[in-house]
């Protein structure tokens, strides 16, 4: 069963996307949404939390999201892909179950 | 794939309200069916048809009652929450001696019961909130 996590804080805010990938099973995707895009910037103090689940973890990040804040997608941290909407649709169709981490 | 969507967030606080538009409106879109819209804490603050913000900004209520008319959508606005934020219709108004009501076209105030129905009832949950 696959799972896809959203996440919508920063993990320079809140701890809500190092729980998430503390628990997420190996093949699931996690989805930054919201502020939770600032933790995909390359280089920062947190970027290790992705980094270091990265190979069991497929992580994206909402584009729409990314530009509402003016961050650039080519400073993300190597291998996060970038979604619009339609494809976070897609990310919910393609797992079997969605987690919210509020 | 039908859906169920909970907002737990009010409008114009952070992003949640805009993001569960903009996911409803991709699910749309993609031809996926939005089984439900339930609206749970400070998410109840959606169902309100007296917000006025300025000319530039987007009128989340408005914005979420025409996309119910267009598509049939079911918004739901959780009774307990609506209570303690006094969202209110009709049966609101007069069963708790309120004097008007402030429900926005095509929501509906209800129980949580709907809410476990549509978790059930749709093939995934999504959950936007604070």
């Amino acid at each position: 069963m696959s799972m896809l996590h959203t996440v919508n804080k920063s993990a320079y805010e809140r701890g809500t996307l190092e729980s998430c990938v503390s628990k997420a099973a190996k093949g699931s995707s996690v989805l930054l949404i919201e502020d939770g895009v600032y933790s995909a910037v390359k280089g920062g103090t947190k970027a290790g939390v992705i980094e270091k689940a990265m190979g069991d973890v497929s992580f994206y990040v909402l584009g729409p999201d990314i530009k509402a804040r003016g961050l650039d997608e080519g400073k993300l941290i190597d291998g996060i892909k970038v979604v619009d909407y339609s494809g976070f649709v897609e990310l919910t169709v393609n797992n079997d179950k969605v987690a919210s981490w509020l | 794939m039908k859906f169920a969507i909970q907002v737990n967030e009010g409008p114009y606080t952070h992003e949640a309200s805009v993001s569960a538009l903009n996911f409803v409106k991709a699910a749309l879109e993609a031809g996926h069916e939005i089984f439900r819209v339930f609206f749970y804490h400070d998410g109840v603050n959606n169902g309100t048809r007296y917000t006025s913000p300025p000319q530039d900004d987007i009128n989340i209520a408005n914005t979420w009652s025409a996309l119910a008319k267009e598509h049939n959508m079911d918004l739901v606005v959780c009774v307990a929450a609506a209570q303690r934020r006094g969202i209110v219709d009709q049966g609101e108004q007069e069963r708790n001696g309120k004097d008007g009501n402030n429900i926005a076209d095509g929501f509906r105030i209800s129980g949580l019961g709907q809410l476990i129905e549509a978790g059930i009832e749709a093939d995934r949950t999504v959950v936007f909130g604070d």
